[in-house]
């Protein structure tokens, strides 16, 4: 089964919708007409050099280009996670502990799931690791981000009672349990709630993508399975471990609370 | 945990305050006053190691440098002015609070039930102080404790205070404001002025 060609003139159409949707906005006086014909530009130009450099790998398969390829991703997602947070640790602890939690659990379960489970020749087909590792990576980036931005703003908010609470002698990890248990709870929501409702309520993106380009549902739906295990098992870790070091960072050798390492909120 | 050990400040720094020597002898009171802004909270955060301060703090024998936090400050307990609760039962943050030491703070036991929130200041106060008592520390650390309290109120949680200070031989730093109070609890009397601890006289702080 073949995928029916979609050209560049049929695309144009589904842009003018989005021109003509943005025309309503205006004429509405409702100010998003701007915002939203960048994003759109955004997407075109994303995605369209993305396709490029894909095109590219694919014809190259060399591991050394898949791994800079997984490297600029994973810095890029490593920013995103610190630009994300209100008040974020400083010193580059926000930007090194982001990166180095996702870079443990994306990589090592992508590597994991392309060499033990999926198997493709050789495992670091292109085809195969880019799409995986941007789906763990994207996936991950958010809990990760969701869970330090939790977590230094929680204690932010509440340093006098991690303070009272380690006056009365606790120890830090007893002072600040309660706000690492809702860091990881903010963390993990989004993925849990994504499986619960895939196929319920939401036909997942990639499952869609898949039978769209004529794969048989049922090898979509497995793909669609084990994707979203591996997605929940790179979120976990990495929040895991973001939350683990994130709230190490707060406190100091004497175990005081330290929010002067925290950035103050822009704006 | 051994009782009735020393609590010895040596050339303690924080912010203004530099150079800070100090001896409390078991079960001593010393009180602390100065303006609002001179340090006293500061001293009593620094006693309690949780800012970075220079000098050293001994209980005993045992070195604050040399002590875990966690256990330092279980032994060398602050009591601050303003308290705060974690959980929503009081009971929660009281394990076996003594009926006895209840009833002479004004509560009825089963004030162990409430929320706290719907706790006033008054209650939250005089709770924090049996919280930290009932933790069985080796030095106090006290931080305006009647501040929120009507007269009445007042002499019965010094009177509490006192009686448990003596029994248990716990040396005490205790800033007050009232010089009523200070002449009550008070075996001894300094007051920052100027980034100094001053001695005051009995008597000669009017």
């Amino acid at each position: 089964m073949d995928v029916i060609e979609l050209a560049w003139w049929q695309l144009a159409l589904a842009a003018l919708l989005v021109v003509a949707l943005a025309g309503c906005s205006v004429v509405a006086r409702l100010g998003m007409a701007r915002s939203l014909l960048v994003a759109a530009a955004r997407t075109v130009i994303q995605l369209a050099l993305v396709g490029l450099v894909l095109e590219v790998l694919f014809a190259a398969s060399r591991l050394h280009w898949v791994a800079l390829m997984a490297l600029g991703m994973l810095l890029i997602a490593g920013r995103e996670v610190m630009a994300r947070q209100q008040r974020r640790l400083l010193g580059g602890w926000a930007f090194g502990i982001g990166t180095v939690a996702m870079f443990l659990s994306s990589f090592t379960v992508t590597v994991l799931t392309l060499t033990v489970i999926i198997g493709p020749e050789p495992w670091y087909r292109p085809q195969y690791a880019i799409p995986l590792l941007g789906m763990m990576l994207g996936n991950t980036m958010t809990g990760v981000a969701l869970a330090l931005d939790r977590l230094t703003d929680t204690a932010w908010r509440q340093r006098a009672v991690i303070e009272n609470r380690l006056m009365l002698g606790q120890r830090w990890q007893e002072a600040v349990g309660d706000i690492r248990r809702e860091a990881m709870r903010s963390g993990l929501m989004p993925t849990i709630n994504a499986m619960a409702a895939a196929g319920v309520v939401s036909l997942p993106g990639m499952m869609t993508g898949q039978i769209l380009a004529g794969s048989p549902p049922a090898l979509a739906v497995k793909y669609q399975i084990l994707v979203m295990f591996t997605i929940t098992l790179g979120t976990g870790f990495g929040t895991l471990a973001a939350v683990a070091a994130g709230s190490r960072r707060l406190f100091d050798g004497r175990e005081r609370l330290r929010l002067d390492r925290l950035a103050t909120p822009r704006g | 945990m051994s009782a009735h050990d020393a609590l010895r400040l040596e050339r303690l720094a924080i912010g203004e305050l530099a150079g800070v020597d100090l001896t409390l002898a078991p079960g001593e009171i010393l009180c602390l006053s100065g303006a609002s802004g001179s340090g006293k909270s500061r001293l009593l955060r620094a006693v309690a190691d949780l800012e970075p301060h220079g000098g050293e703090a001994w209980l005993g024998e045992l070195a604050q440098s040399a002590t875990p936090a966690h256990e330092w400050r279980a032994r060398v307990m602050l009591v601050p002015a303003e308290s705060h609760w974690w959980a929503d039962r009081v009971g929660e943050h009281l394990a076996g609070a003594e009926p006895a030491d209840l009833e002479a703070l004004g509560f009825m036991p089963e004030v162990l039930d409430w929320q706290v929130s719907r706790l006033s200041s008054g209650e939250k106060q005089r709770l924090a102080l049996l919280r930290a008592v009932g933790r069985e520390p080796a030095a106090l650390l006290l931080d305006e404790p009647t501040a929120n309290l009507d007269e009445a109120t007042t002499r019965r949680v010094e009177a509490w205070l006192t009686a448990w200070i003596r029994a248990r031989g716990w040396p005490t730093l205790w800033v007050a404001h009232d010089p009523a109070q200070i002449e009550r609890v008070a075996d001894r009397h300094r007051r920052i002025l100027d980034g100094r601890l001053e001695e005051r006289e009995e008597g000669a702080w009017t």
